[in-house]
């Protein structure tokens, strides 16, 4: 029997396998296809302390091997994710949730943190300190040493559960930003957030983004996110997630390899929605023919 | 919803940017809406493309989807063959109510006509006979007349912009020659529903209907890609969608 539960801050996930913020939504649409209680966790959609429709339409452009999203947290605001979409999904969910939140401000981060971690479901709070979409054109929190640290701390004194920080890859050292926020009180990070990009519609020779810049994701990032992974794994202790164009069992040993605890999959679950399922199925059997017994082992092997 | 993979049974053109494909895979039982879509993958595209359903046949398995090639995506659809496999996510959105009404009216323009094929079907189906509208730009690009012919439509009037075939002019003209529909069903470039839009006064918010079109990520509300603002807040295009009513549209 393979051994495929890892731990993250004390929270058991069955297998590594977590379905990546901003594409498993609050979990509702996923239900018409599986059961979802087979996921090692999920992370819900970006949630901010007031509800946001995003940027302007089309938020979608499609590159070799990905996609550029410039959804721009779209979201219903806390209240309505607390009163309504989270005890629907618990009605059903039991496995951990990470609540994913962002903000404008550090007041905005801190009231959403301390709001959405005393719900009893919640097993981990995600600090998105990175989307490139909001923010005027890339600069976020995340971008800057000082300016992430300073929100970490600032949601770590008021969060009741593990507070994990998902990076931007859109930085020139993100071990620099990684340590800073270690620094600061996170208990974990996740990494990487989407790739800033564009594309351009050469008939009209307009940017296809209405919102000009979006966030790239799936497999063309993959060995972006790897090398990062890779690199902050020498940098800090706390557990990291590793997600960034994660598509097969093969894809999840790699990113441990490079250190992560666990791993996020994203754009993969937009097309093929059984993606989760189908990397924690064929998880046993590609472990096995590595000779690997107990998925732990791995984490970090490559360094 | 369920991902199925087709047999593709024929792949025609109608016309010199429109294409009608026609596949098999066994019926399991539910048959979509008139006015749902399907996401279809093309390999090596990472992702899936949204279709409208212009046939279904639960008798004998066989979907029909009428597309423009448009992109690099329905290009390679252009290009596959009789027997190739084509992964199929279906059916999606939220597609047409049908309304019980004395006069229903189908409205379509362009590459909005193939729904509205199935979408006759059905209402013929429980007892009511629409009028049909069917726009193009000319002649040239005139599609599914002759099928919604074949149905037993009370009657199908062609309009193009050049005159080169029916009657000069757009859906909009034809549509103003009409009194008394209650219900109309449209489908096409988001100027003409805007313009059905302002000839709906008498009919009721629910019976005012309007299939939306926009680009997609997933197709299937976890992306959040195609979302617009309506009157009723925020809708996905591709869940609570494609279809929306007078009531909810915000111009």
């Amino acid at each position: 029997m393979i051994n495929l539960s890892v731990t993250l801050s004390n929270v058991r996930l069955q297998n590594p396998v977590i379905a990546a913020s901003g594409c498993f939504g609050y979990g509702e649409e996923f239900r018409d296809f599986y059961d979802i209680n087979l996921l090692g966790a999920f992370s819900c959609k970006g949630t901010t302390l007031h509800p946001r429709f995003g940027n302007p339409t089309p938020r979608i452009a499609e590159t070799n091997g990905g996609m550029i999203n410039s959804v721009g947290l779209q979201n219903p605001g806390i209240e309505a994710v607390t009163a309504t979409e989270l005890p629907r999904l618990f009605a059903h969910y039991q496995q951990p949730l990470l609540a994913n939140i962002s903000g404008f401000s550090r007041e905005e981060y801190t009231a959403c943190c301390e709001q959405i971690s005393a719900i009893d479901g919640v097993s981990i709070v995600e600090l998105n300190i990175s989307c490139p979409n909001v923010h005027g054109g890339g600069m976020s929190f995340g971008a800057d040493a000082a300016c992430a640290a300073a929100v970490t701390a600032a949601c770590k004194a008021v969060c009741k559960k593990p507070l994990y920080v998902k990076l931007s890859p859109n930085v020139t050292n993100i071990a620099e930003i990684a340590k800073a926020v270690e620094a600061a009180g996170a208990d974990g990070l996740s990494l990487i957030n989407t790739l800033l990009a564009m594309r351009i519609n050469t008939k009209t020779r307009k940017p296809i983004l209405a919102n000009t810049f979006g966030g790239l994701s799936g497999p063309a990032i993959f060995p972006v996110a790897l090398r990062m992974v890779y690199q902050v794994y020498d940098a800090v202790k706390i557990p990291i997630i590793g997600l960034g164009g994660v598509s097969s069992a093969g894809d999840v040993i790699e990113m441990m390899m490079a250190g992560a605890s666990a791993v996020q999959v994203g754009a993969a679950t937009l097309t093929d929605p059984f993606a989760c399922k189908k990397i924690i199925d064929a998880l046993p059997e590609t472990l096995q023919t590595l000779g690997i017994e107990d998925i732990n082992e791995i984490i970090g092997a490559a360094h | 919803m369920r991902l199925v993979d087709y047999k593709i049974i024929a792949n025609q053109k109608l016309t010199e940017q429109v294409c009608s494909m026609r596949l098999f895979a066994p019926f399991d039982g539910n048959p979509p809406h008139a006015g749902q879509f399907v996401n279809v993958q093309i390999n090596g595209l990472y992702l899936r493309r949204p279709i409208s359903i212009c046939d279904y046949d639960r008798e004998n398995g066989i979907l029909t989807l009428v597309y423009k090639i448009i992109g690099q995506g329905t290009t390679q659809m252009a290009a596959m063959r009789t027997g190739e496999n084509l992964n199929i996510m279906q059916w999606l959105g939220n597609g047409y109510s049908l309304v019980r009404a004395k006069k229903p009216i189908l409205v379509g323009g362009g590459v909005g006509v193939p729904p509205l094929f199935y979408l006759a079907k059905q209402l013929l189906a429980i007892g009511q006979v629409p009028t049909v509208i069917l726009g193009f730009r000319t002649a040239d690009e005139v599609i599914l007349y002759d099928d919604f012919r074949r149905l037993a439509v009370s009657q199908t009037i062609v309009t193009t912009e050049d005159g080169s075939y029916g009657a000069r002019g757009f859906v909009t003209d034809a549509l103003k020659t009409f009194g008394g529909y209650d219900a109309v069903y449209s489908c096409g470039p988001e100027p003409m529903l805007k313009a059905i839009y302002a000839q709906t006064q008498d009919v009721a918010d629910h019976a005012a209907q309007f299939s939306f079109e926009r680009r997609m990520g997933c197709g299937f509300g976890a992306c959040m890609g195609c979302s617009c603002e309506t009157i009723a807040g925020y809708k996905r295009i591709c869940k609570e969608g494609p279809v929306l009513t007078k009531e909810d549209i915000v111009w």
